[in-house]
Formats: C-alpha cells, structure tokens, sequence
C-alpha cells in the first residue's frame, strides 16, 4: 500500500477563500480509513475550519504521533509541512518546534492510545508548557490499528467487539485538561460538524494550548450496541452545553447578534469567540464550573460537548520563556554569537 | 613522582561541607604559580554526608592524568580514616585532625603522620556552627600552603576576589587559611620534599571543566534551543548554557531571549524537543548521560530515519542501570554507535579534554546540519565534571555555521518539483525545507516508510533505496568527523589506540615505557565513523593495543566490525572501575602482554 494523490481538481466556480484558495486547496492525500470511519469527518472539519479561517497553508505544520488519527494529517493541507512522529511523542516535536519558530500556526492531531496511554506524560507537560497549538484528540476508545483492544479513555462497562467488557477506569482527556490547567477546552463529535468547526477555528485562534476531544466513531472496531464511543451511543448522549460561534477579526458585531443569552470571549490577534448558552447557569471562563458539569454530566450518562472552559488571559510558552519575537530560526548568526573577544576577555574568568 | 612541582595529594573530607571551595583554591592557586596541576573530585551520589575525596596532582612535565598514588593525603573524614591513610606512598605523609586522638590501628611505620587540631582551632577561632564547619577546610588548605611552599598571596588574592563583597566572611576566611598556615610553620619543618616552585608553564592555558566547555561551544556554534531533563554528570552543560545565555543572548532592548532552554518531563521529550526544534531549522541540542541514551533511542532511530539534525552530548558515566552516577567510564561506545532498533548508525565525536568539548560541540552542530543527522558528543564525567587545565578557547570570527542544504523560496521555484529524499549530489544527502518556506517546499516527514519523494511505501525497492542512501551519507561522514590524533615515536612497532579521556593517561605511559625501552605509537581516536587513517595505523603495527574503560572492550568490537580487523589481532586494556584511567594501568596492561608474549 503506498499513499494516493487525489487528483487536482477543481471546480471554475468553486467559492474562494480571503486567499483566493478553494476548500480543495486545504485537502490532502486521499484517506486510507475504514470507509465511515469518524476521523475522516474530523479531517473535513480541519480542512473547513482552516478554509474559512483562510490559513496560509504553507504557514501551517501538521503535528502526529501514531495511530489511525495520527495518520489524517496527511489528509489535509497538502501544502503545510508535515510531522507523523512517534507514539504518543508529538508533544514534544510540536514543543520544540514551536519553541524554534513560533510564528508558525502548529496542528496537532492525536488519538486515546497516543494521548491517554503511551503519550500521557507527554499530553500533561504540552498543556503545562501551554504550547501554542490545537490540539485535536480523536477519541474512539479501541485501538484501531492493532485491531480493537480498550484504549484508556474506553468506560466502564463498555463492550469490546467480542463481547468483552471493560472493567478499568475511563481517562477523560477534559478533565485531565481542566485539572492541569489547559487554557482551552473543548468536546465535540465527529458527527456535528455545526458544532466542531467553530469550536476548531476558536481553538487554532487561541493563544496557548488547546485540546479538543473529538469522539469519533471506529466504525471496524467500537460501533456495535454495548460500546460507548458509538455513534449511536454519541448522539443519544451527547449535551451541548454552550454553543460556539467563530467570529474573525474582520468581521463587525452587530446588536442584533449580541443578544442576551450570548457572551463574547476575546481571542488571539482581535477575533473572538461567541458563546450561546443553552443554560443560563454556565460560565464557560470558570474551570471549577466547567470541571463540575463535565463530571455531572459523566455521572448521568451524559457526554459535555461543547467549548467547555477557555482563559485567554493565560500565557502561552513563549511568554512563559520570554523568548524574543521574532522566530529564534531567523536570529541572525551575529545576534547569537557573541564572538572572538567576548572569548578572549572569558578566559580571564577561568585563570 | 616525589619532587619539586612533582607529586600528588589527596583530601579526604565529607561531601556537603565546603571542602570543594578550599580544594579548588588550592589548585587554582597552584595554577597561579605557573605550575601544571590537576584536580579530580571522586564524590558520592550523595547531597551531605558521605566521604568524598579531591585529587591533586602536580606536574612540571604536564602530565594530567590521574596519579597512580599520592605522597600526601589529608585526613579530615574520620569515615573514610582507614581508606585514606592505606592510600599514601611509602615514604608519604598524613596529615590529620589531633583534635582527637587517632586510632593507634591505623598507624602505619612508613608514613610520617603530621597532626594538626583543625577541629579544636575551629572551635576556638569561630562561633557559629556553619562557620566551624566550612572554615576547617581553609584552614587545612592554609596548612597545606605552608607544608608545600604555596605563596599565600595567591590564595589570599583569590578570596579577596571572591568575598570582596562580602568583608566578614573575606576576614573569616583569612584568618582561617593563616591559622592553618602558621600552624604548620610552628610545629613541622616547612616546605616538606616535595613542594611547589613558580613556573611559567600556564600563561596561555585555563582551567575548565568540560560540561562548562560543552556549553560554550553551542553558544559560539548558534544553538537556541536546549532541552534536557537533569542527570549527573550532564547537568552542569545545560546550566552553563543557561548562565552563558543570560549573559550573551539577551537582549539588551527587551531583556527577551534569543534561546529556548526547556527542562523536560523526561529524556524521551528532550530528545523529541531537539528533533522537532531541529526539524524547524534551529539548532538544537540535548545534554544527558547513559540512562537518558537508553531513554532516546526510539527518537535518535526516527531522526536517523527522516533526516534531522540533532545534536546529543552523551557525558557518560558508569554502568547499566543507574550503575554509580558518580563514577566515570567508556561504556556507551556501542549503544551510541548503533542506537535505535533497526539498521541504524550514527556519528560519534570524541573530545578528550574540555578543549576539545568546546571545538567538537562546535563541530556537531555543523556535521548535524550538513549531514541532517543525529550526532553525539562522547564525553564523559572526567571530563565533564572536573577542572582541566587546557590551552585557552580560541574563536575565528570568520565562522560561520554549516547549514547543510537548505532550500530557500527562490531555490525552490527553479526545481520542477520537490523531493525531500532525493540524492542528487551522490553523495547521501538531499536537500530539505524548512516549515513555512512556502506549498512547494510542503514535505511530510514520517518514521514509517517512505520513498525518495517523502510519501509513504511499502513496496521494498523505494524503501531500500532510502536505507540504502542513508548508508552512504553515513560512509561519508567518515572522513568529514574529527580525524585521529597520533603521538608518534621512531621505530616502534607497537600501537595503542584508545579514545576520549584516556588520551593523558596513554600519552604519559607512551613515555614510561619508552624509558622501560618498548617504543609504542598512540592513536587516539577522535571520530566514528573510522576514516582511512584509523584503518591505516591498525594495518601498520604488528601488534595493537586497545586502552579503553569499559568492560566488554566496546572500542575493539567497533574498529573489528567496522573495518575487519581481526578481533583477536587487538589486545583489550580494559579498566572499568569507575575512575579517571592512570598511566600505571596502560604500562601495566602492555607489560604484562609482552612478558606474557615471550615467556
């Protein structure tokens, strides 16, 4: 199996970006995924988001550890560089690469057995750093590849193809967020497309880390009755919470929009996020609420979705590391050298 | 040894007591004479409490390999007393603390045993605890000026550097390295045989430990990103690079830094830090000891298979598993060569003293960037961690750093296309991107396989012309790594190889056995892979010895299965004890060969 090209096809009257680009023009390689396989509906909403967004392509690099989700950042944005680590290790790629040039806008996408197991250490200490990034877990509870055992994030009692149930603990990647301090956190479903490209666009314009668990679907693996990452199981249990509207820096907020009910979150660079509650009690900028819902909402059953908790007001890690602004990959060699007698007056110092 | 600006001492003292600050002043001060010297510290894995010992040699000839005995030991550790005494020569002195009396078991009849009651002194001179703690061994070190001619002034005028700011604790010191001082002036008959006398000997030298040296070299080399997780020995390059930092790459506008240090979770995320900071276009590096290797191998394979430059310092230590941190060896030779499952191989440079740390660090990055490649220093605690006295750091300003080939925008719009694993120069090294120069330069990097144009394969022929381009970038990093030094004599038809740290020890014993009558040629190593040269002096010597200090002879098995060389045609001189390698073991080990050989 070697990977497929999709053809370059494009319609003449394909709508165009504020780049001139088309949505075909943020696709990838053709998918090698089971046909209905989630992650591919999480590919589309990548390629949505970062179309609307109008991302400079080629200012993008798509970051992944191993896996079938860490396989789909060769699905899209054919144009950006791209990083298929190893297991459970992009965060550090991602990490060290943000650290040498930071004007780069780094796409993330990993999966439970990268993040939650074998990439666990590595998650937490990328959401310390607050490394800018999104990053996007897709969440289907088996491992694929292998052919179906439980992932960490599978729940209790979930059945695996067999009929096997899971008797261990679910590791929630949100509340792991919440709990060491992810400056954005969101759920969504491969499935609501309405829901997860905003929530995409709102992360990849956050300043700092920003994690989203995507649940999505092993149609081969962990969609059958008695599994709960189904897509069935999803859509009867899902509760949206708070409803995420993307707004960029160009556009204007009119007063029509900003009726009662909504609240504005500042982002990155002049855009916002516009969240609609669909309860008044709340408050998305509170990671003690934020943590308490997601936990209420696991002991009925339920699955929180939605832009879950978000501070923009954190430092992302080059704040953190008070690195210059400029790219540490564009200091000139003269700025970085301190030269022959800086070394000269030096050895004095070891005499 | 035994004479005139020749002869070794020894400090027997307790770690986490001050006795490092007085045995530095002491070799320092020596060093200020213009006299050649030496220091080892042979100290625990321990924070307080535990013996630990400083070595001190003296050499008018420039010898700096560890002595093989010592004319003097100062016991101050009543733990470590019995130890400490059995170690001095016949003929030797032991000065200790008569505070109180000295077990009349450890007597010996051969050695002269000078008391002296630092501890009583202490007590009477200074009142508070911290103070009768530290300044004892200012006090042995005053002793010490007086029994071996060492011109207070020196010492004196490097407190006053250090404390100026500091009047009490400048005053305290003093009046504590003169009680010592006239203690000795009273009581023993001053200087004793063996003592100092100025030379001339170190104008153009310093002294500097190789961690510190290391450090230097990536800031001259124009690293901005280090990431690391602490382990002994390797800590001290990281931090060095962060002082270092905090004084040349601020900026003076901002007070922002042009460099990214990041402590990570563990050696698994430094190595991937390095990698993806590497991958970016940065130079980047990692600083770590054995235990971090065996962590990193999964990433050095996947930089040796997607080619990325990355610099890793391996300061090695001694052992498997945590082994004894604080002891020094040779013993990563074969897991750096070949780390990472799969047919992977991998450049290795051998500094042999903190000179040598900076040149190489130096090196490594423009080797990793020309050959896109993962690229290991080998040093080792020795050097890492102790004081060695070496020529001082020279820098041409006309350096500039190899990038290796990188494509820019405008080199990129004259290609018809993009391929990221193309060899089109022969020799193994095609041209990269960096992220962000534009859709034409877009590339995926993958650790699974992959073709010459970077996309992902599973038919056999494109795979094996990728592992096989990556064989010939790696034959010819042969001849581009630091080549062997060699320390020739006429006529002689007995070889010595050997590497990294044991060059002083080897050179010294070159010279023992030549007086002995057996004329030996030393080639240390500096490089892997092996050039034309290493092959060479092995075809040239009818017999060869291999000096190394690990136990499996890991530089003997490299040159036989890299160059062919029978294995059995290398006599392997092993020592894996854990401390810096002495002449003595080199002589002993060929002595012993040949009287074997002919008996």
């Amino acid at each position: 199996m070697t990977s497929i090209a999709k053809p370059p096809v494009s319609h003449p009257s394909a709508r165009v970006n504020a780049l001139g680009l088309t949505l075909r023009d943020y696709e990838g390689g053709m998918s090698t995924l089971c046909a209905g396989c989630g992650h591919d509906s999480v590919t589309a909403a990548i390629v949505q988001a970062t179309w609307e967004l109008a991302l400079p392509p080629h200012r993008a690099a798509k970051m992944s550890g191993i896996g079938c989700s860490s396989k789909t950042t060769a699905y899209f944005m054919k144009q950006s560089h791209g990083f298929n680590s190893v297991h459970g290790r992009m965060p550090s790629v991602t990490s060290g690469a943000a650290a040498a040039n930071r004007a780069l806008t780094y796409i993330g996408v990993s999966g439970d057995g990268d993040s939650l197991s074998i990439g666990l250490g590595q998650l937490s200490h990328a959401i310390r750093r607050n490394v800018n990034m999104l990053y996007v877990l897709e969440n289907n509870g088996v491992y694929g590849l292998t052919k179906g055992q439980f992932s960490a994030s599978a729940d209790i009692g979930s059945t695996s193809k067999k009929g096997e149930a899971n008797e261990q603990a679910p590791i929630d990647p949100v509340l792991l967020a919440l709990t060491l301090g992810a400056t954005f956190v969101a759920r969504s479903f491969s499935g609501d497309k309405r829901q997860l490209v905003p929530i995409l666009k709102a992360g990849l314009a956050h300043n700092g880390f920003a994690i989203v668990d995507v649940i999505s679907p092993c149609v081969t693996f962990n969609d059958h009755e008695g599994s709960t990452k189904s897509y069935a199981y999803t859509r009867a249990h899902e509760r949206e919470e708070v409803h995420a509207d993307f707004v960029p820096l160009t556009r204007a907020i009119t007063m029509e929009e900003a009726a009662s009910g909504v609240s504005e979150v500042p982002l990155h660079l002049g855009a916002s996020v516009r969240l609609h509650a669909t309860s008044s009690d709340y408050d998305p900028t509170s990671r003690a609420s934020a943590y308490a819902h997601v936990a209420a909402c696991h002991a009925r059953g339920e699955l929180a979705t939605g832009l879950l908790f978000v501070d923009e007001s954190s430092r992302d890690m080059h704040l953190l590391m008070h690195t210059v602004e400029a790219p540490l990959v564009d200091l000139p060699f003269e700025q970085l050298c301190p030269g022959r007698a800086a070394l000269d007056a030096l050895m004095d110092e070891y005499r | 040894m035994s004479g005139i600006n020749d002869f070794a001492f020894k400090m027997g003292t307790v770690n986490g007591t001050g006795s490092a600050s007085a045995n530095g002043l002491l070799m320092q001060a020596i060093f200020r004479m213009g006299i050649p010297v030496t220091g080892k510290n042979l100290f625990p894995s321990n924070i307080q409490g535990l013996p630990t010992w400083y070595e001190i040699r003296v050499s008018k000839d420039g010898y700096t390999a560890r002595p093989a005995d010592v004319d003097l030991v100062v016991a101050i550790n009543p733990a470590s007393y019995a130890k400490d005494i059995a170690t001095v020569r016949a003929g030797g002195v032991v000065l200790y603390d008569n505070s109180a009396p000295l077990d009349p078991t450890l007597h010996r009849n051969d050695v002269t045993f000078l008391g002296v009651p630092f501890g009583r002194m202490c007590n009477e001179a200074f009142v508070k605890d911290r103070d009768r703690t530290l300044l004892r061994n200012m006090m042995y070190a005053g002793t010490l000026c007086a029994l071996l001619a060492l011109d207070m002034a020196i010492p004196e005028q490097m407190l006053a550097e250090k404390f100026g700011k500091k009047p009490k604790v400048l005053e305290a010191n003093i009046k504590a390295i003169r009680l010592g001082h006239d203690y000795a002036r009273e009581h023993f008959a001053c200087p004793l045989p063996f003592h100092l006398e100025r030379m001339q000997a170190t104008d153009n030298a310093i002294l500097m430990d190789g961690n510190t040296a290391v450090a230097l070299g990536a800031l001259y080399a124009g690293a901005t990103v280090g990431a690391w997780y602490p382990i002994t020995p390797a800590t001290g390059v990281m931090e060095q690079f962060k002082a270092l930092c905090e004084q040349y790459r601020v900026d003076p506008a901002t007070g922002l830094h042009r460099y990214a240090i990041m402590q990570a979770e563990d050696e698994l995320a430094a190595a991937g830090i390095v990698i993806g900071a590497g991958w970016a276009g940065a130079r980047a590096f990692t600083n770590t000891s054995g235990p971090g290797i065996s962590l990193m191998q999964e990433f050095i394979g996947l930089a040796y298979y997607t080619d990325i430059p990355a610099v890793f310092v391996d300061v090695q230590r001694c052992g498997p598993a945590t082994g004894m941190p604080t002891r020094t060896q040779q013993a990563d030779l074969l897991s750096l060569a070949y780390a990472s499952h799969g047919d992977t191989k991998h450049p290795i440079l051998f500094p042999a003293n903190p000179h040598e740390c900076f040149s190489m660090t130096v090196q490594a990055f423009d080797l990793a960037e020309r050959f896109q490649t993962p690229i290991f220093v080998a040093s080792d605690l020795d050097i890492g961690m102790n004081d060695w006295m070496v020529p001082r750091l020279e820098w041409d300003d006309a350096y500039r750093p190899d990038r290796g080939k990188v494509l820019d925008a405008e080199e990129l719009a004259q290609l018809p296309r993009f391929s990221r694993y193309r060899d089109v120069d022969g020799d193994g090294i095609a041209a990269r991107t960096l992220p962000g120069v534009g859709a034409k330069g877009a590339y995926f990097v993958r650790g699974s396989g992959h073709d010459q144009h970077a996309a992902y394969t599973e038919e056999s022929a494109p795979y094996q012309e990728v592992v096989d381009r990556l064989a010939r970038k790696f034959a010819h990093a042969a001849e581009a790594v630091p080549q062997p030094a060699f320390h020739l004599q006429d006529d002689a038809d007995i070889g010595i190889v050997c590497l990294g740290s044991g060059d002083a020890a080897v050179r010294e014993a070159a010279d023992m056995l030549r007086e002995q009558g057996i004329g030996v040629n030393v080639m240390r190593i500096r490089g892997f892979p092996f050039g034309a040269a290493v092959r060479a002096f092995l075809d040239a010597h009818e017999r060869i010895f291999v000096v190394e200090q690990n136990r499996d002879a890991q530089l003997r098995a490299l040159l036989a299965v890299e160059l062919g060389v029978p294995r059995d045609a290398m006599t392997p001189i092993l020592d894996y004890a854990g401390l810096p390698l002495t002449a003595a073991t080199v002589v002993d080990g060929v002595t012993h060969h040949l009287v074997g050989a002919t008996a």
